[in-house]
């Protein structure tokens, strides 16, 4: 008993179900659209929702970019990208720019997309409204009426505690003046990229059986108060100890040898990219 | 220096599948396919049921990958479902047709054609038996030809049933009629008209809410053995709202029928047999005030229905349990709360999403790290 794995793994009918589901996102801004979510061969949470959308879309001429957490060879990245090119036996890139589709965990890329490329985040908990209403039924309605006190009394309360607001990653944000939605946990230093972004970016919850999208040039604004604006992760006065980046995001790093914390580009190929174009081509020398 | 979690990424996995098919075959011994299946009836029943995937070859295949590990067996099962079309939906399965081989009733001692305990464990002694470490084939053989001969004896002696059907006329053990079927004779169970729907398939579509009960059925069946259990058992503890006994528990072979592929079939006459399978299938009488129309109450029975693959008793009466809590939903209890026992019972999704956690979460980290250095230098600044 031997059975083979057809393209792109599902069977024609349910690629065609996702890519319904997925149709509808897009002509509805931020709008979560149920699907049947099937199960994948990954785990549920580990990028099941955007491994669907990524096998619904993909042609044998597609060319494909999966980071994790900013990096390509982060194992979860890497283990996405061996079943991509398993099953459907496609190129696969390091260089944001050669990818027809990304697909990534936790961030957008530092550089810009353009539009005929197509980013699909994985989301680990589609709905911005969770932490203050448990019940689907509830939230739904509440989207349905764009009742989002809510939402911002969360920020509110934020501020009154701490002096200014405390989320980290997933900050929500207001799509074509209607739908509040999570960005999936990337940065708040990501958020901005969505606004009026060229490319179109696909959001897949597996588990939570929900796709969104942003379409090619959609307002996308993070919600804040005029008095208490929006602001992303401050890496003021630090810059990534390769390639020298600023103004990028940062991960923080602990020199073992004497204890000095030290910083590099998370968007790890974006960071080549830059010392190749500096002629620093001894990568080899800072790699492990 | 290295830089931290980049680089390596592909030689680290390939690696670690090197290492842990090393552990299944490290000590130079595996299990067959066929062993599993033959040997280990309940995991693949247990198997199957969570993965509402009914092969018994696949789900040997899966635990035997899986190293015998349920929620890493169901994982592969339900991944590999994920690639196959939906052709055909079978016809209703009436379980008044099941070929019986266990069906017991908590509720009325003297049930038409007897309770009949089947294989069982439940009379079992929990005593570690020591006689089959080292089990020998010929022996095995020998019982088993002797119980097998037992058994064309007793047939042969006129008997054209395994199982005394007395009071059942010519019935047959095929047929034995559903113990509630009494109760509703007497007018002690509310009465509901056939619903006709034609069931949702939450596995086509979403489940969105509030859910039919087809939906919570088909969640409540696939729903991981010890979570339905452990749900099931919070209710009748404390947390709930429920007394049940069991109207009747059956297990059994049901024979699954479906219509023409191209044309619609409408005479039940025409479809075609495709095959059997073994389902446990639970009744759960639980008391209900109603209140008649002139404003009276009264109590009647109504029904907590459980069915699940393979011989799976405790998941099912569990099941049973459930499903009634859900159709009578009560706000001061969480088992009765369609989210949260629907969302929360699916190995695949709570296993996936517990792991999930195993990976890296350096970005967010980051972010989270940002924030609670600056709340900090902020309460520093109050101080001075």
């Amino acid at each position: 008993m031997k059975i083979h794995y057809q393209f792109a793994f599902f069977d024609e009918g349910s690629k065609r179900e996702i890519r319904r589901a997925t149709l509808k996102s897009i002509a509805i801004p931020g709008y979560q659209v149920p699907f049947a979510s099937r199960e994948m061969p990954i785990g549920r949470g580990w990028g099941t929702g955007g491994l669907q959308l990524t096998l619904s879309l993909v042609g044998r001429k597609d060319v494909i970019k999966v980071i994790d957490q900013g990096s390509d060879e982060s194992v979860n990245a890497v283990n996405i990208k061996k079943l991509i090119v398993k099953t459907t036996g496609i190129s696969t890139t390091d260089q944001t720019s050669q990818a027809t589709i990304i697909q990534s965990r936790h961030r957008i890329p530092e550089v810009a997309l353009n539009d005929s490329q197509i980013l699909v985040l994985q989301v680990p908990a589609p709905e911005p409204l969770r932490r203050y209403e448990r019940s689907e039924f509830e939230t739904k309605k509440l989207h349905a009426d764009k009742e989002y006190s809510g939402a911002w009394l969360i920020l509110f309360e934020q501020i009154m505690k701490f002096g200014h607001t405390s989320t980290g990653a997933d900050h929500p944000v207001l799509v074509y003046d209607r739908y509040v939605m999570a960005p999936s946990p990337i940065p708040r230093f990501d958020n901005p990229k969505m606004l009026y972004s060229e490319a179109l970016i696909l959001l897949g919850a597996g588990r939570e059986k929900k796709v969104y999208a942003v379409p090619p040039f959609t307002k996308v604004m993070s919600l804040d108060f005029e008095d208490f604006p929006f602001s992303v992760e401050s890496f003021k006065g630090k810059s990534c100890k390769l390639c020298n980046a600023k103004d990028v995001y940062l991960d923080e790093l602990v020199n073992e040898a004497n204890d000095e914390t030290y910083y590099q580009c998370n968007d790890t190929s974006y960071c080549l990219g830059r010392l190749n174009a500096q002629g620093l081509n001894e990568v080899s020398q800072h790699g492990g | 220096m290295t830089y931290v979690a980049v680089k390596g990424g592909t030689e680290a996995i390939e690696e670690s599948i090197r290492r842990i098919k090393y552990e299944r075959i490290k000590h130079g011994k595996t299990i067959g396919v066929d062993e599993i299946q033959c040997g280990m009836r309940s995991l693949v029943d247990q198997v199957m049921s969570e993965s509402s995937l009914y092969s018994e070859v696949l789900a040997a295949l899966s635990i035997k990958q899986a190293e015998g590990n349920p929620e890493e067996a169901v994982f592969l099962m339900r991944a590999y479902r994920s690639t196959l079309p939906r052709n055909h939906y079978s016809r209703t399965v009436d379980t008044e047709n099941m070929n019986i081989m266990r069906r017991i009733s908590a509720s009325f001692k003297d049930i038409p054609g007897g309770q009949i305990l089947g294989p069982t464990v439940d009379y079992t002694h929990r005593l570690l038996d020591f006689d089959l470490m080292d089990e020998s084939m010929d022996e095995v053989n020998t019982w088993k030809m002797d119980y097998e001969s037992e058994m064309m004896q007793y047939l042969k002696n006129g008997n054209n049933s395994l199982v005394d059907h007395q009071g059942l006329g010519d019935r047959g053990i095929a047929r034995l009629p559903k113990v509630i079927d009494y109760l509703r004779k007497e007018e002690l169970m509310i009465d509901f008209a056939d619903d006709d729907h034609e069931p949702d398939d939450v596995t086509r579509r979403s489940l969105e809410f509030p859910s039919s009960r087809s939906q919570r059925l088909q969640i409540l069946t696939r729903g991981q053995t010890g979570t339905v259990t452990a749900l099931g058992y919070a209710i009748i503890r404390g947390y709930g709202a429920l007394h049940p006994t069991v109207g009747e528990l059956r297990i059994g072979e049901v024979p699954i029928h479906v219509g023409h592929p191209l044309e619609e079939t409408i005479d039940e006459e025409d479809t075609y047999y495709i095959g059997d399978i073994c389902i446990t299938e639970a009744e759960m009488l639980i008391p209900q005030t109603i209140e008649l129309p002139d404003g009276n109450k009264e109590i009647q029975f109504s029904i907590g229905y459980g069915a699940c693959y393979g011989q799976n008793e405790t998941k099912t009466i569990a099941m049973g349990i459930l499903d009634h809590a859900l159709e009578y939903s009560n706000p001061h209890y969480p088992t009765h709360d369609e989210e949260f026992v629907l969302y929360h019972i699916d190995s695949v999704e709570a296993t996936g999403f517990i792991s999930h956690l195993k990976m890296p979460h350096y970005v967010t980290f980051q972010s989270e790290l940002e924030r609670m250095r600056k709340t900090k230098t902020k309460e520093k600044g109050n101080d001075a």
